[in-house]
C-alpha cells in the first residue's frame, strides 16, 4: 500500500527522484493493474454510449497529464477518487473494489461522516435508552404486562458514554472493512484542481495532487442554522452538540419538528425534560403523509410534556448567559410580525442540513452550486454552470440534496460505480425508505397520499388507499403496542404500489418488504401470496397487501367499455 | 383465526380516525368466539349427564346482560361528520345562532342518537389556529365511535372551554370560533364565562339580530397586533407540562406565582396550586440530572402537602367510565322502565350444524345463519319486530335489523345487519364481516349500530346453555342464544334420540308482545332453523 502511495505522488509531483521510481519493477506491477482496469473501462465506455463525452474529457486528460510531469496520458492514481468518507463514501468505495476498480478515499475530518459520528449513529443509542426508558416509566403498560418495577432511572454519563462508544465501535468497523479491501484512506480536506484531478491535505501542510478517471463528490452536509441564532454549543445547540449529551435541560426548544426534532423531543421526554417545538410550517411534521403526521401528533406530542407553535419562525435566539435563560423570539411565519418570546433552558436546532461544499474547488470546473447543493442529472453527474455535464465527475449524498439519507447517498454511490463500470443504473428514489425512530417508528416508501393524488391527476389513472390497524395485529398486542397504522396507496388498475407509510411499533423494519417491492417493481397481486410467519408484526403489511382491492382484467374491461 | 379476521381491511376510513385510545384493545377473542362458537359444539364431547330441557322461560338466577344494545332505532340519523353550530339548532331548537356578532360557538356534537354527552379526545387546532371551512378541529369519544369534527366556517379557535379529556353534555359550548383575530378578546371573555360551568348556557341576548356591524362591548380590543399575550412589565412563563396540568385541573394559570427557574410556573406548582400532592412519576423519576448552577434551589411550596382528601379503602381502585361504558349504564338503567317478560324454547340445530359445515367454505358464519334465520321469523311476525316508543302506540318497522351484540374490551357494541331478511345469507356474511372489522376500529357509523330493530346475543360459546337478555331501549325483543349441546330425546313413540339442542330465550317488551305472540315467533324460528334449507335460497 506504501508503494502505491508513493508511486502516486511521482505521477504528479516533479520529482525526478520519484519519477525515476516509476520505471522500477514494483511499481510496474501497479501499473499493470492500473492498465487493465483502465483497459476495460475504455471498451465499456465506448459501448455505453457516451462516447462525445468521453473524447472531450479524455483529450483535457493528455493535456494534463503530458502538463504535468509528462507521463504517459490514459495513466491515472486511481480509478476512482471519493472525497468525503461518511456512509455514501464507505458504501461507493466497496462496491468499488468489488467491481475491482482502484480506489481511494479522502476525508478530511473522522471517517464515517455525519451518520456515525452525529447523526443516525448515536441518536439510535440515545434512542435505545429513551425507549427502555419510556417503557419503564409507563406504569400503565408493566401493569398491563403483569410486571413491577420501582422507579426507573439513568445515569447521564453513561447514557452519553453508550452514545460515543457505539460511534466509535462502528467507526472503526468502517476503516477496517476499508482498509481490509485495500481502499487508500487520505487524509486532508479534499478540492478539485481541475478535470480528473485532486489536491487534498491538512492545513498548514503542503497539498498532494492525485489523479483519477473518476471522482465522486461525497461531503455530505452540516447542521443547518437560521441566521439570527447564535449556537454556543452549550445552551443553543445543533444535533452535533446534542448527542454528546452533555447535559439533559428541565425545558428545551426544538427548533423544527422534522425527523431530527421528532427523535430528540423523543430522548429528552424520555429523560425528563419538557419540551417546545417551533415549526415554522402550519403543521407538525411536514412531510410526512398527513394522516400519520395526525395519528403520530396523538402519539407522539399530545400525551407528551410537550407543546408547540406552528407558523412561526425563531428569528433570535440568544444564549443563556448572564443570569438570563435561553431566549427566543418568534415571528408569525406570515405577517413577519413578532408574536411571542420564550425563555427556556436550552434550543436544539433541528431546521435541517445545509450542504458542506464550500472549498472544493468547483469554480476550478465552472460548477455553480445552487443553495450550495451540486446540480447532478439522475445519473448523480454533476452539471455545471452551461448546463452541460461534466465528464467523469459525480455527486452523491447530501452534497447533491436528491434524498439527505445515508443509505440514498451510499445507493447513489453504488449507482455511480455501476455506471463508470459500464453498467448503465439510474437509481429509483420512490424505492428508497425513510425512518424516524421515535416511540414507536414512523417510516415510509414512495409518495405520500397528496403527493399520489396529484400525480394520479397529472397522469390519468384512479389511486386507492388501504389500511391496516395495528391493533388486530397479535404480535403486536402481545407486546401491548397496539397504538399504530400502516397504509398503502397504489393503483387498483395494475397493482403498483406508489407509497407505503407505516407508524407503529418497529415500522423502520417494517417498510424494507414494501421498499424491495417498490424496487423490484414487484406488484400487489403478486406479493399477496407471498408467506409471512406467524405472530409477527410483518403480517401488519401482509394483511395490507391482502386488503389491497386490485382490479382484475374482467372489470377493468368492462369500465372502459 | 387471526388471519381470517385480519384478513378483510377496512373497506374505506371515510372521515373518521381510527381510535387513539389506548386502554381500549379490542378483545380479539370474543370477537372469534361469536363466530366459532359452533365449533365448540361438533367438538364437545357426549355428555353421559342429562341436559335438563328449559323449565320455564323466566330464568331468575342466570346471569343478565351480556347482551344489551345501546342503540335505539328510527331516531333521526345524522351525517358522518357533523358540523357544528347553527346547524346544530334542528335538534336544539333553542339554540339558533343569530349573526350578532361573529363569534361562534363550537358545540359538543351529537354523533349518535343515543349520544348525550361527549368527551374530548383531542383538539386536532389549538387556541389562536386559523380554521378553514371542513377542517378537522377536534376529536369526539361517543359512546360508540371516534370521530372527527369539522367545521363549517373559516375562522380562529379563539378558546377551548373543554379540555382535553374533559366530557360535556351534547349541545354545550367545547370552544369558541371567531372571525377576525379582532374579535378574539370578546371571544375570550366569552369562553371565560363558559368555562367552569360546562353546562350549556343560554345564548347571550341578541342586541338586534343582523346588526353585526356594531359590537360595541365594554372592552375594546386596541389593535389587531399582539392577540393573545395581554402585554405587560413581566408575561407569565410556564412550562409545557405545567400547562398542561393547568388546563386539566383547572388551574388559572395566571394566578398560580413561578417558583421554578427564571420565575417560571413548573409542573410542581400547578400541582400544589390545585391541592394535589406532587405527582408520583417526579418522585419516582430518580433522575441523576445535573441541575443548573443558575437554577435556584426548588422550594417545594410549603402548601404542597395537603390533606384535602380522605384515604380511599386500602386495595380498593376507582376507575371511571368510559364513554362507552357509561352509555350501556344510562341504558340498563332506562330499561328498568319498560315492563319485560321472557318465553325460552329448545330448538334443533342437527339441520344447521349440516347446513353451516356445508356453507362455511364459502364464508358464512354462524352468526350469519341465525340471524337470517331470525330475520325471516320476524318477517312472518311484524309485531316481534315492532317497538313501543311511548306506552301509548305500535311503532311497525318497515325494515328488519338484526343488531347483533358484540363484545370488545371494555364496552359492547351492537353492529347491525340491515335488511337481513332480504340480503342472501353469503351478502349478509360479507356484510357482518365487515361489520366487525369496522366494530374492532371503532369505526362504526351511528347506522350501523343503531338502527337494530330486533336484537341477537349469543353466548354459547362459553358453554352457557340459557342466559336472559336485557331489552335495549327502543326495541321490541331481543334473543338470547345459549349453546347447542346433544341431548337425548324421546319422541311420540317412545325411541330415543340424542340430538343438538340450543335453548333460545326471547325477552321482549309486554306491553306491544305478548306471550303468545312470542311463542309464535318462537315456533318459526325454530322450524326455520330445523329445516334451515330456505336459508340458502
Amino acid at each position: 500500500m506504501h508503494s502505491t502511495l508513493s508511486f502516486s505522488r511521482a505521477t504528479t509531483v516533479p520529482t525526478t527522484n520519484y519519477a525515476f521510481h516509476s520505471q522500477s519493477p514494483i511499481n510496474l506491477r501497479f501499473c499493470g493493474l492500473r492498465r487493465e482496469a483502465f483497459g476495460i473501462s475504455i471498451l465499456t465506455r465506448s459501448s455505453s454510449g457516451r462516447v462525445r463525452l468521453s473524447t472531450r474529457g479524455r483529450s483535457k486528460r493528455i493535456s494534463a497529464s503530458t502538463g504535468n510531469n509528462g507521463t504517459p496520458p490514459k495513466s491515472f492514481d486511481y480509478d476512482l477518487i471519493i472525497i468525503g468518507a461518511g456512509v455514501g463514501g464507505h458504501g461507493a468505495a466497496l462496491h468499488a473494489v468489488e467491481k475491482g476498480l482502484k480506489t481511494a478515499i479522502i476525508e478530511g475530518d473522522v471517517v464515517g461522516g455525519t451518520c456515525v459520528n452525529r447523526g443516525c449513529v448515536p441518536s439510535k443509542a440515545l434512542l435505545a435508552v429513551s425507549g427502555r426508558m419510556r417503557e419503564l416509566q409507563s406504569e400503565h403498560h408493566m401493569k398491563a404486562l403483569g410486571l413491577q418495577v420501582s422507579a426507573a432511572g439513568y445515569d447521564r454519563q453513561g447514557v452519553a458514554g453508550h452514545a460515543n462508544n457505539l460511534a466509535s465501535e462502528i467507526r472503526s468497523n468502517l476503516t477496517n472493512s476499508m482498509k481490509a479491501l485495500g481502499v487508500d484512506i487520505l487524509t486532508g480536506f479534499g478540492t478539485i484542481v481541475g478535470p480528473q484531478k485532486v489536491k487534498y491535505g491538512k492545513v498548514g501542510f503542503t497539498d498532494n495532487v492525485v489523479t483519477a478517471k473518476d471522482i465522486i463528490i461525497a461531503t455530505g452536509s452540516v447542521p443547518f442554522v437560521p441566521k439570527g441564532i447564535e449556537v454556543d454549543g452549550k445552551t443553543v445547540i445543533t444535533s452535533d452538540h446534542a448527542l454528546k449529551l452533555e447535559f439533559v435541560p428541565d425545558w428545551i426548544a426544538i427548533v423544527g419538528s422534522g425527523y431530527i426534532g421528532l427523535e430528540f423531543s423523543d430522548v429528552y421526554t424520555a429523560l425528563g425534560s419538557e419540551v417546545t417545538f417551533i415549526e415554522a410550517l402550519d403543521q407538525l411534521m411536514p412531510g410526512f403523509d398527513p394522516e400519520i403526521s395526525k395519528l403520530a401528533q396523538r402519539v407522539l406530542i399530545n400525551p407528551r410534556k410537550i407543546d408547540y407553535h406552528t407558523g412561526v419562525f425563531a428569528t433570535k435566539i440568544t444564549p443563556a448567559r448572564d443570569g438570563k435563560p435561553v431566549i427566543i423570539e418568534l415571528t408569525d411565519a406570515k405577517t413577519k410580525e413578532h408574536k411571542d418570546t420564550l425563555e427556556v433552558d436550552a434550543a436544539l436546532i433541528a431546521t435541517g442540513r445545509a450542504p458542506f461544499t464550500n472549498g472544493l474547488g468547483l469554480e476550478n470546473i465552472n460548477v455553480v452550486t445552487q443553495r450550495g447543493f451540486v446540480p447532478v442529472d439522475e445519473r448523480m453527474r454533476v452539471i455545471d454552470a452551461n448546463g452541460n455535464l461534466v465528464p467523469h465527475l459525480y455527486c452523491i449524498g447530501d452534497a447533491n440534496g436528491k434524498m439527505m439519507l445515508a443509505h440514498a447517498a451510499s445507493a447513489q454511490g453504488i449507482s455511480v460505480v455501476e455506471q463508470v463500470t459500464g453498467r448503465d443504473h439510474v437509481l429509483n428514489h420512490l424505492s428508497v425508505p425513510a425512518a424516524c425512530f421515535t416511540h414507536p417508528e414512523i417510516s415510509m416508501v414512495g409518495l405520500t397520499e397528496p403527493q399520489a393524488r396529484e400525480k394520479a391527476v397529472k397522469e390519468g389513472f384512479e389511486i386507492s388507499v388501504a389500511k391496516t390497524s395495528f391493533k388486530a395485529n397479535t404480535k403486536a398486542l402481545a407486546e401491548n403496542e397496539g397504538e399504530g397504522l400502516a397504509k398503502l396507496i397504489y393503483r387498483p388498475d395494475n397493482g403498483e404500489i406508489l407509497g407505503v407509510h407505516i407508524f407503529g411499533l418497529h415500522a423502520a423494519d417494517l417498510i424494507h418488504e414494501a421498499s424491495n417491492a417498490i424496487a423490484l417493481g414487484t406488484r400487489i397481486q403478486d406479493i399477496k401470496f407471498a408467506v409471512h410467519a406467524h405472530p409477527t408484526l410483518s403480517e401488519v403489511l401482509d394483511e395490507l397487501f391482502k386488503s389491497a382491492k386490485v382490479l382484475d382484467m374482467k372489470t377493468l374491461r368492462k369500465m372502459k367499455s | 383465526m387471526q388471519t381470517q379476521l385480519g384478513n378483510a381491511a377496512f373497506p374505506r376510513l371515510l372521515r373518521r380516525s381510527l381510535s387513539y385510545i389506548p386502554s381500549i384493545l379490542y378483545s380479539l377473542h370474543s370477537l372469534l368466539n361469536l363466530f366459532h362458537f359452533f365449533r365448540f359444539l361438533s367438538n364437545s364431547s357426549p355428555q353421559s349427564q342429562k341436559h335438563k330441557e328449559m323449565a320455564s322461560p323466566f330464568l331468575s338466577n342466570t346471569t343478565i346482560s351480556f347482551s344489551s344494545s345501546l342503540s335505539s332505532s328510527s331516531l333521526p340519523r345524522i351525517a358522518p361528520s357533523i358540523p357544528f353550530s347553527s346547524i346544530r339548532s334542528n335538534s336544539t331548537p333553542r339554540r339558533i345562532l343569530t349573526v350578532r356578532s361573529k363569534i361562534r360557538e363550537i358545540f359538543m356534537p351529537a354523533l349518535s342518537s343515543t349520544m348525550t354527552e361527549g368527551k374530548i379526545v383531542s383538539w386536532v387546532k389549538s387556541e389562536g389556529d386559523v380554521l378553514s371551512k371542513g377542517e378537522s378541529v377536534v376529536v369526539v369519544e361517543s359512546d360508540k365511535a371516534d370521530m372527527d369534527v369539522e367545521t363549517f366556517y373559516d375562522g380562529i379557535l379563539a378558546a377551548i372551554v373543554v379540555g382535553e379529556g374533559e366530557t360535556a353534555p351534547v349541545g354545550a359550548a367545547i370552544g369558541i370560533l371567531a372571525e377576525t383575530e379582532d374579535e378574539i378578546a370578546e371571544a375570550k371573555a366569552k369562553a371565560a364565562s363558559k368555562s367552569g360551568a360546562s353546562t350549556p348556557s343560554a345564548p347571550p341576548p341578541a342586541p338586534a339580530p343582523g346588526a353585526a356591524s356594531t359590537p360595541g362591548p365594554p372592552k375594546s380590543t386596541p389593535a389587531p397586533a399582539a392577540p393573545t399575550v395581554a402585554e405587560g412589565p413581566r408575561k407569565t412563563v410556564a412550562t409545557p407540562f405545567a400547562k398542561k396540568l393547568a388546563k386539566q385541573h383547572k388551574v388559572d394559570i395566571e394566578s398560580v406565582v413561578g417558583t421554578g427557574p427564571y420565575g417560571r410556573i413548573t409542573p410542581e406548582d400547578i400541582e400544589a396550586a390545585a391541592g394535589l400532592s406532587p405527582s408520583k412519576k417526579n418522585v419516582g423519576l430518580a433522575v441523576v440530572v445535573e441541575t443548573k448552577p443558575a437554577a435556584p434551589a426548588k422550594a417545594p411550596a410549603a402548601s404542597a402537602a395537603p390533606s384535602s382528601l380522605p384515604p380511599p379503602v386500602p386495595g380498593s381502585t376507582v376507575v371511571p367510565f368510559t364513554t362507552m361504558q357509561a352509555a350501556v349504564s344510562k341504558n340498563m338503567v332506562e330499561s328498568l322502565s319498560v315492563p319485560t317478560f321472557r318465553v325460552g324454547y329448545p330448538v334443533t340445530t342437527d339441520a344447521l350444524d349440516a347446513l353451516y359445515e356445508k356453507v362455511k367454505p364459502k364464508g358464512v358464519t354462524m352468526t350469519a345463519l341465525l340471524a337470517k334465520a331470525a330475520a325471516m321469523a320476524l318477517a312472518q311476525h311484524p309485531l316481534v319486530n315492532s317497538s313501543c316508543k311511548d306506552g301509548k302506540s305500535f311503532t311497525y318497522n318497515s325494515n328488519i335489523n338484526i343488531a347483533v351484540a358484540v363484545a370488545i374490551n371494555g364496552g359492547l357494541i351492537t353492529p347491525v345487519l340491515q335488511d337481513a331478511d332480504k340480503l342472501d345469507l353469503y351478502l349478509l356474511s360479507q356484510k357482518w364481516k365487515e361489520l366487525v372489522e369496522k366494530a374492532r376500529a371503532k369505526q362504526l357509523q351511528p347506522q350501523e349500530y343503531n338502527s337494530g330493530t330486533f336484537t341477537l346475543s349469543n353466548l354459547g360459546m362459553f358453554g352457557v346453555d340459557r342466559f336472559d337478555a336485557i331489552l335495549p331501549p327502543g326495541q321490541g325483543a331481543i334473543m338470547a342464544v345459549g349453546a347447542s349441546k346433544p341431548t337425548v330425546v324421546a319422541d311420540a313413540d317412545g325411541f330415543f334420540s340424542v340430538k343438538n339442542k340450543m335453548l333460545v330465550n326471547v325477552t321482549a317488551d309486554h306491553r306491544i308482545i305478548y306471550g303468545a305472540d312470542l311463542a309464535a315467533f318462537l315456533q318459526t324460528f325454530s322450524k326455520i332453523v330445523e329445516n334451515p334449507e330456505s336459508l340458502t335460497l
